[in-house]
């Protein structure tokens, strides 16, 4: 008897036996109640819309895609791919606003900020002009905006790291993402200190643009497509051609690379998805195969941080590897805050229809971070550095950046 | 004087709740009584294909007549219980590509339209489909809710004076000299017998309209054939997929609301085990081997229930052996045929043409109360599709999205009926179905629900891929709050309830449907001590 030996359903829709663990780990659920949940968005829903695609609910824009419901689910369901994918076949197809162009727009908006980014900055911390982003383009005038750097990070490095990172003996790729380019360049400029240091070069990508994860969450579809595909083959070059590892300092860059590339655009990269590694794992392993050694500044003040773990980074499991990293830093006390969401995920927070919720998703974790006690609070990704600095007193950093202020 | 009617209806599926309807409508005082509730014998277990007809053109030209026919009508009076989704009939490598000319022609007889597809076009239009496919024709087929159809005609008959009594049993025909002039009964939850008169009493039973008719002396042979099927979790087609080839086992996927079916084994039973439905691994082996064929997907589409139907074909009253059959409707008039005043059968027939048969009866019922009035249901739409989809959108805006699609899909036009002006009316019972507190009170107020398993007929609770898991439980403690009842038996309701769903899928539990099921288990079991101490305990 051809008994059926493995029911397959697309992201797993019908392994989901209801048992609701998703939707009570669902940082958005707990908060909005116009969300339905994961596990309604997700294989509920799915089940609706496969009858008719009318079913489609636009309550699924509330979802942050922050993958805690993936992590949560015990049947390996991929609730989160399901409600993007989703929104991607089922939802509105020209939904772009101003507003989520300019969100999703990282690389672009980039480039035409930082050569005014003293003009820039100061301009979005004025009253008046955040009342009139509220207004015009709905962007919370509670929302304090990442400052941007005066000059990106490969202009930087093409003037002054490029030439000498050949002398060393190894190599590796750097996949520096958008918030090194335009925000934070010093975190790139760590990252090849540290490297240095170990006699690794680090190279850049013969094209990079940006991973794409603001255009998937804001229905720009084709251009995170098209972008994917340009940052695919310049990995596939970089693995292939130079047998470089490609390393990112940005956990939902390293995240979007590694499984939404496969997951939510339907582009294939396990020819090189194992070669795509997030920094802070790859320094770890280097350290622990004893390959290389760090050697620390002396004397250096005792120093509490307090680790934050963002969602991405709690969906590949890798939060481990940052924290011990931290933690092989001489003076440095390392407290691991509860993995929980920060609430901005991404663009999101910085919608005025998702303040509220971003805020509140947060606030447990504010207070946490309040009454820890830290002197620094660290995480690998950008924007919970950014969310976290504007909702608590505390300063947020990379590890890596923490890492090479006590590199002697 | 009380309990006079003019006419009595035994049984409660489409035809019974049709005759009701139709008679309710002509001014005829009718009287519907089902043993149990509303649409559970064949009427509640069939594929739900709203028939083209094109299945028996070829081999039963008449029966395709009837079907294009009552097709074309269910769509105008029904349209909330009809998705119009239009099938194909494929051939594949090993069928002969030259029944399709011979198919199309008989369809084009009949009178029911075909496009002949290209392979290709047939596969775009159906990604589903077998890709090997050598021929395609498509064909007005469609899917029908038969307990939306079923409840929507109960609702009208009620509405127009008919009265309907579930959960009473007919225990005896009462017979004055050669005329059946009323039956004795026995009610289920009451417990105690009462006894109705009426000028005429249809026998509307079914397959068990054998027993009914022995009540009264007369002998009606049926041939019980039994129809298994499984349900998959979720929509794999969204055409129905039949076999270009004469009707065989497992050749009909149908898209039905949220699910797809294939179906159905065909297979002799014998009279004394109509009410023992059990579904052997043959034929589950012979439902997945022949549907993969339709579409390979099923090999690997989880498969929520399994559950069969028994036809009601009557053998022939020229045939003293029983071999010759008839799948047409059967009408008989015992005053004529057996010497018995009073006393109608209306058996055979199908789904499709429940309102045909229910016309042809009252047409009967009419001339024996010597009225002349003209039958309406062909034009009358059921309540529920007397205003369009976008009429009753409009109305019920404020629900959500998936809410609003799903009650309008369960209710039609009835859907504004429902509670929602709080959130809490709009929260979930059942979250597969999309099945709010509010439909669920709605159902429990309007449309005679008495007990869980009634419910689900009415709203889908229970029917998607947890099978109860989250909703048993809600629904329960919505049913004990409306009409107090003692814990024992609310206890009782709910373990009958979950061992109903247990029961579909016992036949085919493996992987994920087996692993739900657990969980269920341990939820009602050693969660919150539903023993099986309680399930011993009968029901209604």
């Amino acid at each position: 008897m051809n008994i059926q030996q493995n029911t397959v359903s697309e992201n797993n829709f019908e392994q989901c036996i209801k048992c609701t663990i998703c939707t009570v780990y669902c940082p958005v659920a707990a908060v909005n109640p116009d969300f339905p949940g994961p596990k309604q968005a997700g294989p509920d829903g799915e089940r609706l819309r496969l009858k008719q695609p009318d079913y489609f609910d636009a309550s699924l824009k509330y979802c942050m895609n922050c993958k805690r419901c993936e992590v949560a689910c015990p049947s390996n369901v991929r609730i989160g791919d399901i409600i993007q994918s989703a929104r991607i076949k089922y939802g509105p197809k020209k939904n772009t606003s101003l507003r989520n162009y300019v969100l999703a727009n990282t690389d672009l908006v980039g480039s035409l900020a930082t050569p005014f980014a003293p003009i820039v900055n100061t301009a979005v911390t004025l009253k008046p002009v955040r009342y009139m982003m509220d207004k015009v383009m709905s962007i919370d005038h509670r929302r304090i905006f990442p400052k941007y750097a005066h000059g990106t990070f490969t202009s930087w490095y093409k003037k002054h790291a490029a030439a000498s990172q050949a002398t060393y003996p190894k190599q590796v790729a750097f996949f520096h993402g958008c918030y090194v380019n335009y925000n934070n360049p010093q975190l790139g400029k760590d990252l090849i200190r540290i490297m240095n240091s170990l006699g690794y070069g680090v190279n850049l990508l013969d094209k990079e643009k940006c991973c794409g994860v603001p255009l998937i969450s804001n229905g720009l579809y084709k251009q995170a497509e098209r972008q994917a595909k340009t940052n695919l083959s310049s990995i596939r070059l970089a693995v292939n051609d130079h047998d470089m590892d490609v390393i990112t300092t940005s956990s939902t860059c390293t995240f979007t690379l590694r499984d939404e590339y496969p997951h939510i655009l339907n582009l294939k990269n396990e020819d090189v998805r194992d070669r795509i590694e997030l920094a802070t794992r790859y320094l770890y392993k280097l350290i622990q195969s004893g390959e290389v050694q760090l050697k620390f500044k002396e004397g250096m003040p005792p120093l509490r941080i307090a680790y934050h773990t963002p969602c991405h980074m709690e969906k590949m499991g890798w939060g481990y590897y940052s924290i011990e990293l931290l933690r092989m830093i001489p003076g440095i006390e390392v407290i691991v805050l509860d993995s929980q969401c920060c609430g901005i995920a991404g663009t999101y927070g910085f919608k005025k229809e998702n303040y509220p919720t971003s805020q509140s998703v947060g606030e447990p974790l504010f207070r946490q971070i309040e009454a820890s006690g830290a002197d620094l609070v660290a995480s690998d990704c950008e924007t919970c550095k950014w969310q976290i600095e504007m909702s608590t007193t505390k300063a947020c950093e990379h590890p890596l950046t923490i890492l090479a202020s006590r590199l002697a | 004087m009380e309990n006079n009617y003019d006419i009595i209806i035994i049984g409660g599926g489409a035809t019974g709740a049709g005759v009701a309807r139709d008679c309710s409508l002509r001014g005829i005082k009718a009287l519907l009584l089902e043993r149990s509730d509303i649409s559970t014998g064949a009427t509640g277990r069939n594929h739900g294909l709203l028939h083209s007809g094109a299945r028996y053109a070829v081999t039963d030209p008449e029966s395709a007549e009837e079907c294009i026919r009552e097709n074309m009508i269910l769509r105008k009076i029904a349209a909330h219980c009809v998705e119009e989704t239009d099938g194909l009939f494929i051939s594949l490598p090993e069928d002969d590509l030259q029944y399709q000319a011979t198919f199309v022609e008989a369809c084009r007889k009949a009178g029911i339209r075909t496009e002949i597809l290209d392979p290709e076009e047939a596969k775009r239009i159906e990604p589903s489909v077998n890709p090997t496919l050598t021929g395609a024709v498509r064909v007005p087929d469609g899917a029908v809710d038969p307990f939306q159809l079923t409840a929507a005609n109960i609702i009208d008959a009620k509405a127009h004076g008919a009265e309907v009594r579930t959960y009473t049993k007919v225990i005896e025909l009462i017979r004055e000299q050669d005329r059946i002039v009323g039956v004795r009964t026995y009610d289920r939850r009451a417990h105690c017998e009462q006894t109705f008169y009426a000028q005429v009493v249809v026998n509307a039973g079914g397959i068990w309209g054998q027993g009914i008719a022995a009540k009264a002396g007369i002998t009606v042979n049926m041939l019980p054939a039994k129809g298994a099927l499984l349900i998959f979790g979720h929509r794999i087609n969204n055409l129905v997929l039949n076999r270009c080839r004469k009707p065989t086992d497992a050749d009909i996927l149908v898209p039905g609301d949220t699910i797809s079916l294939i179906g159905t084994t065909s297979s002799k039973i014998p009279y004394d085990q109509i009410d023992n439905m059990v579904i052997t691994p043959e034929e589950v082996d012979i439902l997945l081997r022949e549907g993969e064929k339709l579409s390979p997907q099923l090999a690997y589409t989880r498969i929520l229930r399994a559950y069969a139907g028994v036809r009601p074909l009557v053998a022939s009253d020229d045939d003293p052996s029983g071999r010759k059959v008839s799948r047409g409707i059967v009408l008989l008039d015992h005053a004529q045929r057996d010497g018995m005043e009073g006393f109608i059968t209306i058996t055979g027939g199908k789904l499709m043409t429940y309102r045909l048969m229910a016309e042809w009866t009252t047409d009967l019922i009419c001339k024996k109360l010597g009225l002349n009035v003209p039958c309406r249901t062909a034009e009358l739409p059921l309540p529920g599709s007397t205003e369009s989809k976008k009429e009753v959108e409009r109305k019920i805006r404020h629900k959500p999205t998936t809410q609003r699609r799903s009650v309008i899909s369960r209710h039609g036009d009835m859907a504004d009926r429902i509670a929602d002006q709080d959130s809490i009316k709009n929260s979930l019972v059942c979250e597969c179905e999309e099945v709010s507190i509010g439909e669920v009170e709605y159902a429990m107020e309007n449309l005679s629900v008495n007990n869980l398993v009634d419910l689900r007929r009415r709203t889908r609770i229970g029917m998607g891929t947890c099978q109860g898991e989250l909703c048993a439980c809600r629904a329960a403690g919505l049913m004990g709050k409306k009409d107090p009842i003692c814990a024992k038996r609310a206890k009782a309701d709910l373990a009958s309830f979950l061992n109903e769903r247990w029961k579909g899928m016992a036949p085919i539990a493996w992987g994920d449907t087996l692993r739900e099921s657990e969980y269920t288990t341990w939820v009602y079991e050693s969660v919150c001590g539903l023993t099986d101490e309680t399930e011993k305990t009968t029901v209604q």
